[in-house]
């Protein structure tokens, strides 16, 4: 994963709410095996089927952040919806609330979500609106986001933010734990379940 | 002070914990399909990993398989690419598999359980937001996405930050006629999509003690759909009772060392939870949805509502595109709203007493003209034992079509798909736009509810059907 302490770009207004992933990138671009290359699903009903969707209209082409309305990202746990996302060319979304499991694989895959309160959201949307050529930064490292004057503080854990500027790998986190893994598997119950595994 | 059985589940499964760090937990059983694991596997070898406990990790074939035609090649190129890697990368590393056609296919949250893989105390992990189903026995069981699904396989563990704790509890007989599809609908209705979100939500109450192992994966199916994180019913007499004597469940003095474990895995009387939502049995009736997310439902006594009804501004916003999408007005009675297909089937509704509901509705009937009804099980085992109690003869005496086992329209990644504009009851978790098929409009229903409408051919409850 790229490091991760600042985006700066263009922002685009999705004026929706319960943006759920079956709308993000529907089920039937789910059958690659690729992670990349899924730029074409995202939003693809509406984007066929809306002439004014904002993605349709050249005034925001090139824009890089995404600010939806409240629980953006609900439903299933596909992580193609933040493929989708990346590979279209977003690197943050702003919204008031997101789905968990879309929240927690947006910040693993180095798609930074960004949580602002839905009245600043709204600032936010009329702000882009009003010039589109607006600028809008989104800082990890102060855990801000400013544009025009306006500045606003966002939540994000210590660890979480240390893995994004550091552009850590859990995985390797986590292997450097193997003992206390192998200790824990020491101790677990003898009659849990196991499954015919074959040395492969 | 006590422990909720949530907490109590998490801290039996902390590997590691340090301040300012998420906790390290250790899954107990990883479940992998087609769809959401071949970047997963594809990432191990890119870093040159393993998997480090095969034997925990079980696959099987459901998202995108047809349900008819089993026996021949997938005619989707794309889908028989995905299940050709599946089974290419479970040989590769070792991990058993339950092919399209095997005995023990079938979806993900079917297979689990009925082979006793699910057991009370477990942690259970997915790439499916529906995991949460296995949280009826007893079990902390969340769906994950494929960054995570390659975590687990690396390590057999996940690093998080404990979700805070929610107890709904419903006490009270169910009136006649009234499922637990109905009751989490209600639940849903109430909460909004979003009021479980950061929570590990507690099902109590006599209301669930009294439901069947079936009826309580139901519930907890649909946790994700009020956004919580898992849900679970405290095991008792009557999780036991459906796991003794399954393929994976303990056996002799295992088994009375691990009831008596599982005894234990209760909310302590002392405990408290952060966040509490109760609802009366008595209030609950038949329940269908009307808009396009699973929080816009109703009693299907009611009418469609007015968007302008509502008191906050996004709500009005998103249930006018709602009526919009579906094609409805509002004040329309839900019972006039006609329907061109019934879905019967997921892993919300595609178990044997679901089959065994709709079963008993259509016996004797016809689906009503022009209306196509699919019942697809949710396993192979699913199949085999309605076919052995007749139901299968009923359905299609009936009119409807019987199929093989998979996820089928729930999602509509195979061929079995709404046309645009048609419009369908569906037994299933999510009426989202599109999701059964560009441009489909679902209403969710109960198995019930599903059978009456298939025959009456609009909404209806199955005490309409007498008149």
């Amino acid at each position: 994963m790229d490091k991760l302490t600042q985006h700066v770009g263009r922002a685009v207004p999705l004026r929706r709410s319960n943006v759920d992933t079956d709308q993000i990138i529907p089920a039937v671009y789910l059958k690659r095996i690729t992670r990349t290359g899924f730029e074409d699903g995202l939003f693809s009903a509406w984007r066929a089927n809306e002439p004014d969707f904002v993605l349709n209209q050249d005034l925001w082409q090139g824009a890089t952040i995404l600010v939806a309305g409240p629980d953006f990202g609900t439903g299933s746990s596909r992580e193609h919806a933040v493929w989708a996302l990346l590979d279209y060319g977003f690197r943050v979304v702003i919204a008031p609330r997101f789905g968990d499991i879309f929240r927690g694989n947006s910040l693993k895959a180095g798609l930074l979500t960004v949580v602002l309160p839905e009245k600043i959201v709204q600032r936010l949307w009329d702000d882009i609106e009003d010039d589109p050529s607006n600028e809008v930064t989104v800082d990890v490292v102060d855990r801000q986001v400013r544009w025009r004057g306006e500045v606003h503080d966002f939540d994000l854990d210590d660890y979480t933010r240390w893995r994004l500027m550091e552009g850590l790998d859990d995985i390797g986190i986590s292997l450097r734990h193997t003992d206390a893994i192998a200790a824990h598997e020491a101790g677990r119950k003898p009659w849990l379940p196991t499954v015919g595994a074959q040395n492969p | 002070m006590g422990k909720t059985l949530a907490e109590k589940l998490w801290d039996s499964h902390v590997v590691r914990s340090a301040p300012g760090e998420p906790d390290l937990l250790y899954i107990d059983m990883h479940l992998i399909h087609e769809v959401t694991s071949p970047q997963a596997f594809e990432g191990l070898r890119l870093n040159d990993r393993t998997v480090r406990r095969p034997d925990l990790t079980l696959a099987t074939e459901d998202h995108n398989v047809p349900t008819v035609d089993i026996d021949k090649p997938i005619a989707d190129p794309v889908s028989r690419t995905q299940v050709e890697t599946l089974r290419k990368n479970c040989e590769q590393f070792g991990i058993e598999l339950y092919p399209m056609g095997d005995a023990n296919q079938g979806i993900v949250h079917v297979i689990g359980p009925q082979l006793a893989i699910t057991q009370p105390g477990m942690t259970i992990v997915c790439g499916d937001s529906h995991t949460s189903t296995h949280g009826a026995f007893g079990a902390l069981a969340f769906g994950i996405g494929t960054s995570q699904v390659e975590h687990v396989l690396a390590t057999q563990t996940l690093p998080m930050d404990r979700p805070r704790t929610m107890a709904v509890t419903v006490n009270g007989e169910l009136p006649p006629g009234v499922t637990p599809k109905d009751v989490i609908l209600a639940v849903i209705a109430k909460t909004g999509t979003g009021g479980g979100q950061g929570y590990m939500v507690e099902y109590r109450g006599s209301t669930f003690e009294q439901m069947s192992m079936e009826g309580r994966m139901t519930v907890c199916n649909m946790s994700i759909e009020w956004g919580a994180r898992a849900g679970m019913i405290a095991p008792d007499q009557t999780t036991f009772d459906y796991l003794e004597g399954r393929e994976h469940a303990p056996k002799g003095d295992e088994w009375d060392a691990a009831v008596e474990y599982w005894t234990s895995l209760r909310t302590d009387p002392d405990a408290e939870f952060d966040a509490e939502v109760t609802l009366d049995a008595a209030d609950i009736t038949p329940f269908v949805t009307w808009g396009t997310n699973p929080g816009q439902g109703a009693p299907l006594s009611a009418s469609v509502p007015d968007p302008e009804s509502f008191e906050h501004e996004s709500d009005r916003v998103t249930a006018r595109k709602a009526l919009q999408y579906m094609g409805l007005e509002a004040g329309t009675p839900l019972r006039e709203i006609k329907v061109d297909t019934v879905f019967v089937g997921s892993c919300t509704n595609g178990r044997i007493e679901d089959l065994r509901a709709v079963a008993s509705i259509v016996d004797g009937r016809r689906v009503a003209d022009g209306v196509r009804m699919l019942v697809v099980p949710g396993s192979m085992k699913v199949k085999a034992q309605a076919e052995q109690e007749g139901l299968d003869a009923i359905f299609t005496a009936a009119g409807a079509e019987w199929r093989q086992a998979g996820c089928s329209m729930c999602l509509g990644m195979n061929p079995d798909q709404l046309a645009p504009g048609e419009r369908s009851a569906s037994t299933s978790n999510r009426n989202f736009e599109g999701r059964q098929g560009k441009g489909g409009r679902t209403h969710l229903v109960s198995p019930l509810v599903a059978a009456a409408t298939a025959v009456a051919g609009h909404l209806a409850a199955p005490a309409d059907l007498e008149k």
